[in-house]
């Protein structure tokens, strides 16, 4: 068995799906390689080339490949494919837009999403918004694989001394092309690898009154999140959505606010290691899964707790 | 141009779903079964595009057992024109539903394909990709806005840092995500009229599609349940139990 773990990146730095992406290959077994594919992405392929137990690291730097644009990048790995029997890739917004073409271009199935693996060919996967856990046996010969973060330890940055081979293929499918981009710029930690995550719903109100979470996520080194209710209103960017359709965190420390619970909240979040909850409704589906509950007014609340941290 | 939209049957998303007692799968028996929410979406925007003259038929695909009229009929009464049913009882996987549309887009040659980014049943968040793929069209996933710009459409996406616009060249795969509109109700006098729109009923036999499977589900289990914790008092208390119990802070 070998296994190609596709890397996440901004052609600058290797973003830590990736090491997950690579855990969760090394518990399949086998020999591991890494793909950088990007634009002058030299560095990324270096710091993969660090990643502990990877085999090689096969660099395509070309401009087709800068914006990680679908099309472009399926056609590389599904060629690339014919040595390996396991494909992974981490469960971001790169790895679901690519992975699914590639393993089409391979007419393979494709396992979406893993948070664990029983063999080399049987997975654990979440469906229905996380409330059933189904095992899954992969019957294709190249197993197409997207991982999800939470389920699995990033593997070791350092420690590896891989080679960095290059590929001067390209693919260039011309059917679509870059236009631009607008990213959210923060100080804090990523929201999806955070170790405190401080979420936000409806019940704050207003933009103004989301930025009360930003002083408290400062005293507590903590990510914003957002439930819909609260992107939908217009509170905060969609990027800090949690949930099923949003991103998925696993914090040791997350806190809900004035936020409900609804079901697709849920499926982000209730894998974190403690969960508090701050809403005035009692009732409030939240309360359900939260290790800490107070029943308050969030307006008093935060203020008082940004005082005692 | 033709805008093909598909649509899929699923479980409501406020019904809490329950694992049948023998692992085999989760109960769907007596559930309550809807469009996929994102499909809406992507019903919605065609049904836009034909009012701003930039679509000129809507035809509403599903795949699925024969109740899945119901959600083709929902789709012609929110505004599609016709619709195919490509009936089939046992469980399609994305690759096959793909491969389903291929021929179908090969036979219709619309100039966009508009589908949801994923169904809340299985969450796999595939067939557009895999459709794109197969046929060769450009592909712009969790779009929350689309636009006309010359002979190009202009995509904006959903990304995990922000948003990414992107230009494809037509005909194209589009997904769409939560943000791209708010699906409206179809009315009364629309679901009478939706009864009276064509819905051509067809097998994958009749596209030539063989039904391989590529995944075998062994299992279907409830996850870990999480039980509720301890309320607390005030925030003091909070604090100290977050600090010398859970020792998280």
């Amino acid at each position: 068995m070998v296994n190609l773990v596709i890397a996440e990146h901004d052609n600058q730095v290797l973003k830590p799906a990736t090491l997950c992406a690579v855990s969760a290959a090394q518990q399949i077994g086998g020999e591991l390689d890494l793909l950088v594919m990007g634009q002058d992405c030299r560095t990324v392929a270096e710091s993969a080339a660090r990643v502990s137990g990877v085999r090689k690291v096969l660099l395509a730097d070309h401009p087709a490949y800068g914006h990680q644009l679908a099309e472009n990048g399926s056609g590389l790995v599904a060629e690339l494919a014919v040595d390996y029997s396991h494909l992974l890739m981490a469960s971001t917004s790169n790895g679901k837009n690519l992975m699914p073409r590639v393993a089409a271009l391979l007419d393979v199935g494709q396992i979406s999403d893993i948070i664990r693996v029983d063999s080399a060919d049987t997975f654990a996967r979440p469906i229905y918004a996380g409330n059933a856990i189904a095992t899954v046996q992969a019957l294709d010969a190249i197993k197409v694989i997207t991982v999800r973060t939470t389920g699995f330890d990033a593997a070791p940055a350092e420690g590896g001394n891989a080679v960095v081979e290059s590929i001067d293929k390209v693919f260039e499918a011309g059917v679509s092309r870059f236009v631009s981009e607008q990213l959210a710029v923060s100080e804090r930690p990523e929201l999806t690898s955070a170790r405190v995550v401080i979420s936000g719903g409806r019940g704050l109100g207003s933009q103004q009154n989301f930025q009360m979470l930003e002083r408290l996520a400062d005293k507590l080194g903590a990510a914003i999140g957002a439930s819909r209710a609260a992107v939908d209103a217009g509170y905060a960017a969609n990027d800090m959505q949690v949930g099923q359709t949003g991103k998925i965190v696993a914090p040791e420390l997350y806190i809900a606010v004035g936020l409900s619970g609804a079901i697709q909240h849920l499926a982000g979040m209730k894998d974190a290691k403690v969960i508090v909850a701050i809403n005035k409704d009692e009732e409030a589906p939240i309360f359900q899964v939260a290790d800490y509950g107070l029943v308050a007014d969030l307006f008093e609340v935060l203020p008082e707790l940004e005082k005692a941290l | 141009m033709k805008v093909l939209v598909t649509v899929k049957r699923v479980i409501d998303y406020n019904v809490k779903v329950r694992v049948l007692p023998d692992y085999t799968d989760v109960d769907l028996k007596n559930v309550k079964m809807g469009v996929n929410p994102f499909c809406e979406i992507a019903v919605e925007e065609a049904v836009r595009l034909k009012e701003a003259g930039v679509a000129s038929e809507i035809i509403a695909v599903a795949m699925g057992p024969a109740s899945a009229q119901e959600q083709l009929r929902t789709a012609l009464a929110i505004g599609a024109d016709r619709a195919i049913l490509v009936q089939a009882e046992e469980r399609l996987e994305p690759l096959t539903v793909a491969k389903l549309l291929a021929r179908i887009v090969e036979q219709e040659q619309p100039g966009l394909v508009l589908m949801g980014k994923q169904s809340i049943d299985t969450d796999n968040n595939q067939a557009g990709q895999m459709l794109s793929a197969l046929s060769g069209m450009s592909q712009a996933t969790f779009a929350s806005r689309i636009e006309q710009n010359g002979d190009e459409l202009h995509v904006t996406r959903e990304v995990d840092g922000g948003l990414q616009t992107l230009a494809l060249k037509l005909p194209a795969v589009v997904t769409v995500d939560l943000r791209l509109n708010e699906p409206r109700y179809a009315s009364l006098p629309n679901i009478m009229k939706a009864k009276k729109k064509p819905l051509d009923i067809k097998t994958p036999e009749d596209y030539g599609v063989e039904l391989r499977a590529h995944s075998k589900l062994l299992k279907v289990e409830p996850p870990p349940v999480r039980q509720a914790g301890v309320k607390v008092a005030d925030v003091a208390e909070l604090v100290d139990k977050l600090k010398n119990e859970a020792k998280v802070i």
